[in-house]
């Protein structure tokens, strides 16, 4: 089925990976039945494109590749649409963090310590808790912009393109993000 | 507002080259310009340190995930999986 130095094994690609691509997906979609779903649709998705196989990556990178194109498809669908009146939900929220002339914070907004920045690992499993809610709160685009780019550290002209979001607009959604987190943090953890 | 102040105040402006600083290099302007609001405001200085904080972390929760405690798919599940592809694998 391929050549060079790696080879596939369909076979064993269950007990080899399906862990692993299920906690990958886990970690970027937070919802049990959407990531086993994933998780198949990539097996049945590899076994189609074996053929293609050259063995220039390893099975377990190949398969992440497929599995990944998925997810961002995903991502995609959750930043069209519907979730446009998120976003301008969340927008408006966020014209209360500055004074409107100057851009100072406002009183009720302006960061308070957390009591973990100079990261204690003690505190940092609930803490990992609160976050992943906050990071599932965001609108679809954001939360999409976001992940990409802080969890697969991906370029951010492939997010821009993958997204259809323009450059300005890129950096507009990714402090949007980062207030939005910010501030869900302090909510829920001071 | 001289200009010197307009920067001083504007929080929005600086976190979102807080932001911007963390992914990539800002152009000198925005550099000058994100140092004199930090070097002023104690408010943007704390934002600063817990967007730091809030990147770490995210990297966290994905490496965690994929340690030994991560998450498992369920018996079941896996066998279907396994009986999806062993049937593609007979039909070619």
């Amino acid at each position: 089925m391929a050549t060079e130095n790696h080879l596939l094994d369909p076979r064993h690609w269950v007990k080899a990976h399906a862990d692993y691509l299920y906690a990958y997906t886990l970690s970027r979609i937070n919802n049990e039945e959407q990531a086993k779903d994933l998780v198949q649709e990539t097996f049945l998705a590899a076994l189609e494109k074996a053929d293609g196989f050259e063995g220039k990556s390893s099975e377990r990178t190949w398969l992440t590749a497929i599995l990944k194109n998925k997810i961002v498809d995903v991502y995609r669908k959750k930043s069209s649409g519907l979730g446009n009146t998120a976003e301008k939900k969340a927008e408006d929220e966020q014209q209360d963090f500055f004074d409107a002339y100057t851009g100072h914070w406002n009183d009720a907004y302006k960061p308070l310590p957390f009591g973990m920045e100079d990261h204690d690992p003690f505190v940092s499993k609930e803490f990992n808790q609160i976050l992943q809610k906050c990071l599932q709160k965001l609108p679809g685009l954001w939360m999409s912009v976001f992940m990409m780019k802080h969890m697969d550290d991906a370029a951010t002209e492939f997010i821009c393109n993958e997204l259809k979001v323009s450059q300005a607009n890129f950096w507009v959604i990714i402090h949007r993000a980062k207030l939005n987190l910010r501030a869900c943090l302090q909510k829920n953890w001071i | 507002m001289n200009h010197f102040e307009k920067i001083l105040n504007n929080c929005k402006q600086a976190t979102l080259l807080i932001g911007k600083k963390q992914i990539k290099n800002l152009s000198f302007r925005e550099a000058i310009t994100l140092r004199i609001h930090l070097a002023g405001c104690s408010m943007c200085k704390l934002y600063n340190k817990q967007s730091h904080v809030i990147n770490t972390m995210v990297h966290q929760l994905f490496h965690d995930s994929m340690q030994s405690s991560a998450p498992k798919l369920d018996d079941d599940f896996k066998k279907e999986l396994q009986e999806r592809i062993e049937e593609g694998l007979n039909k070619n």
